[in-house]
């Protein structure tokens, strides 16, 4: 189960076996979310797929359906592509209500609005009555890029600021204490947004972004990592600086997890250019799912590869990417 | 966040931080007993930011790591049964027994359950009479009355299909094994805040007196932590060796009376070796007679298992021969944990199904070979040592 959780073994599954055993099929391949390929005309289209296996389907905040929209167009969004078009495939248990089903479809029908897309085309399987969990769905999907936008994650340089885009753990939090039956004083609702706007927002105040990422599974410390890593920079943030609610905070505390792990589903997080900073934070600001936006640490050229935490006390400590899922711990 | 934000207040952090400098004469070596404050002085840096004359002893390895080898394969072998569905704690999931651990069995298609309270377990084997619901009872005395009420509910709810794995180990026993080991280099302890709240302070009195040394009791936020290294120091300088309480909000002298009542009639103390340690007369609990029939270790016979534990080593003895302060347990379960990660192949993946690879540092801090087994590095450089210690154990509740 690790393997899926979006951390160092998802890392290592991709690195260690897809790519090696794809050969020169995947001689083009981007380890990232979402590939650019240019046309003749040179027109950039990007093209993403993700599948969606969540458990419970109907969580605080969205449903699979919702997240199976809008997660591929956020990895579209996270090269700076406006998404066009979507195909949606579903794997059905045999069993399955067709009220729930009508009401994921019609989820994802709203979702493609929001987003400003067309559901394309699709396909529809059945498996056997306990051999799966209800619903999964893959959402494959193209965007175009706008002229210029240059968005990769070893684009990151020292002196870069990071910025993310909202209050973290959200997503994570809300899904665990629904499938497991924790309640935490308030009701946590999962982040569920699409990104694109948000992007083409902050690509209108400066068309010079040098990295975005939206930090799902493995949470920021995965995409802060990623883009550690493949940039060769460090980066540097403070612990002080993180937008964490309360309710993600005490769930956190209680369950022995970091929010920094914990997946979201309606954030980014952007390296930006010091000079270009502060027009793209206001710019975040100005939409709908930025409001929280915040500075929250800089690209360094000191400890290449390694994500380094401020702690509140003023001491420093090593930030890895989860291992796998993430565990509660009583110990 | 009330109980939180005060207790991390940075300007009172480095307030304590001066007055420990201030305070300290001598070097010191003070042992943390519990993973949850090795977490937070992990966590927050406190190890960096402290004294080098106030060393920190990691130990004596929480109670996940320290499960012995032998209930683990136990563990395993019942969990991998057709008709049991096998429940624990998360972090239990990934301590490795002789050959695999419960994600393995898992993957392999056991039904295995993270859960995060006893009594959900117990509500399961309501939910399915058909299987055998078994719960991995393991921790210090914190979990325990937890676990002990599962039991009464389980017999009071009728359940024949419910039962225990207990493996619990307790503090005192294991202070007093360490203070009595010819190597140790222990000065004075930060008792476990969660254990005490259970069982009081009382029973560190004796200790106190008997071993000449200070045991304070101290909570997990950074504040706590650093006011019982402060009282700890205090009390060294000047000579005095005494049970003192620096978590007062959640522990009283007497302890929670009626959980210790529920635990004196659900558990009796036994013999149980400590893995990377050694048997430590007394230092645990099994259930009861009373309880018989929910004790998974007389309701499955798992026929004779034979393990060899990697190392029974002495206790720790902070910076030892490997020249760190890390105490043995952990490092132990780190030799173990090792050889299944590099099992012949260099490229990082493990052979077979897919699963959950052992909790070992990432590639590029192993630099070939065995070197996150090496000593971390000096503490006032940024460490590395949060992800080479116990990665098995590092939060609260003792």
């Amino acid at each position: 189960m690790g393997h899926g959780g979006g951390g160092q073994l998802s890392a290592e599954l991709v690195q260690h076996l897809f790519l090696p055993s794809f050969g020169e099929a995947a001689r083009t391949a981007t380890p990232t979310d979402a590939h650019v390929l240019t046309l003749g005309n040179g027109v950039r289209l990007a093209f993403s797929t993700d599948t969606y296996v969540v458990r419970p389907l109907f969580f605080p905040g969205g449903n699979i359906g919702e997240l199976a929209v809008y997660g591929t167009v956020n990895d579209l969004a996270m090269s700076g592509a406006q998404p066009l078009a979507l195909s949606t495939g579903f794997v059905l248990e045999e069993g399955l209500e067709m009220d729930v089903l009508g009401r994921i479809a019609a989820a994802m029908g709203a979702a493609a609005l929001k987003a400003g897309l067309q559901l394309v085309t699709g396909d529809t399987k059945v498996v056997e009555h306990g051999h799966g969990d209800g619903v999964y769905i893959n959402t494959a999907g193209i965007g175009v890029l706008p002229a210029g936008a240059d968005i990769r994650p070893d684009r990151a340089r020292p002196g870069d600021v990071v910025i993310v885009s909202g209050e973290i753990g959200l997503h994570g939090i809300a899904v665990l204490s629904l499938r497991e039956g924790l309640e935490f004083g308030t009701e946590l609702r999962s982040d569920t947004a699409p990104l694109n706007h948000l992007v083409a927002a902050m690509l209108a105040a400066c068309p010079d972004i040098h990295a975005l990422r939206d930090p799902t599974r493995g949470g920021l410390a995965a995409s802060l990592c990623e883009i550690a890593e493949t940039a060769q920079v460090g980066i540097e943030f403070d612990e002080r600086s993180l937008p964490v609610p309360e309710a993600v905070r005490a769930a956190c505390g209680f369950l022995g997890l970091d929010p920094i792990h914990v997946a979201n589903e309606g954030k980014l997080v952007a390296i930006v250019a010091p000079d270009h900073a502060e027009a793209v934070l206001a710019a975040m600001r100005a939409t709908d799912v930025g409001g929280s936006a915040a500075i929250i640490g800089r690209v360094v050229e000191e400890n290449g590869g390694v994500v380094v935490a401020r702690t509140g006390l003023g001491s420093t400590r090593i930030v890895d990417r989860p291992l796998g899922e993430q565990l509660p711990r009583i110990c | 966040m009330k109980y939180l934000d005060e207790f991390n207040d940075p300007a009172l952090a480095r307030l304590l931080f001066e007055q420990i400098d201030a305070a300290a004469t001598k070097s010191w070596a003070i042992m943390e007993v519990c993973g949850g404050q090795t977490h937070s002085i992990i966590r927050n840096g406190i190890d960096q930011l402290l004294t080098d004359r106030v060393e920190l002893i990691h130990g004596p390895g929480c109670p996940v790591c320290v499960t012995p080898l032998e209930m683990i394969d136990r563990a395993l072998a019942i969990a991998s049964r057709p008709n049991v569905l096998f429940t624990s704690f998360g972090d239990m999931l990934r301590v490795p027994g002789s050959r695999e651990d419960l994600f393995s069995v898992k993957a392999k298609g056991g039904d295995v359950r993270v859960v995060y309270s006893p009594l959900d377990a117990v509500n399961l084997a309501q939910e399915h009479p058909d299987k055998e619901v078994v719960f991995f009872g393991v921790g210090f005395e914190t979990t325990a009355p937890a676990n002990a009420m599962a039991v009464f509910q389980a017999r009071d709810r009728g359940l024949r299909n419910f039962s225990m794995l207990v493996s619990h180990v307790l503090v005192p026993p294991a202070i007093e094994a360490l203070m009595t080991s010819p190597t140790s280099r222990v000065q004075g302890f930060l008792a476990a805040g969660h254990v005490c709240t259970v069982m009081g302070t009382r029973q560190y009195e004796p200790l106190a007196q008997q071993y000449r040394v200070p045991i304070v009791v101290t909570g997990f936020e950074p504040l706590d932590v650093l006011d019982g290294i402060r009282r700890c120091v205090l009390q060294l300088e000047s000579g005095r060796a005494e049970v003192e309480n620096a978590y007062p909000r959640a522990v009283r002298a007497e302890g929670n009376l009626p959980a210790q009542e529920m635990l004196a009639k659900v558990f009796e103390t036994c013999d149980r070796p400590w893995r990377g340690i050694g048997m430590i007369p007394m230092s645990g609990w099994r259930l009861a007679p009373e309880f018989a029939a929910f004790d998974a270790e007389r309701r499955f016979d798992v026929g004779e298992l034979s393990v060899s534990e990697p190392e029974a080593r002495t206790l720790p003895r902070g910076r030892s021969a490997a020249g760190h302060t890390q105490a043995g347990p952990v490092r132990v379960l780190r030799q173990g944990v090792h050889p299944s990660h590099t099992d012949g192949r260099d490229d990082g993946l493990q052979r077979g199904r897919l699963c959950r690879l052992l909790p070992v540092p990432p590639a590029r801090s192993a630099g070939g070979g065995a070197s996150w087994l090496r000593p971390p590095p000096h503490r006032r450089s940024t460490s590395r040592a949060g992800r080479a210690r116990c990665r098995f154990g590092t939060r609260t509740a003792s």
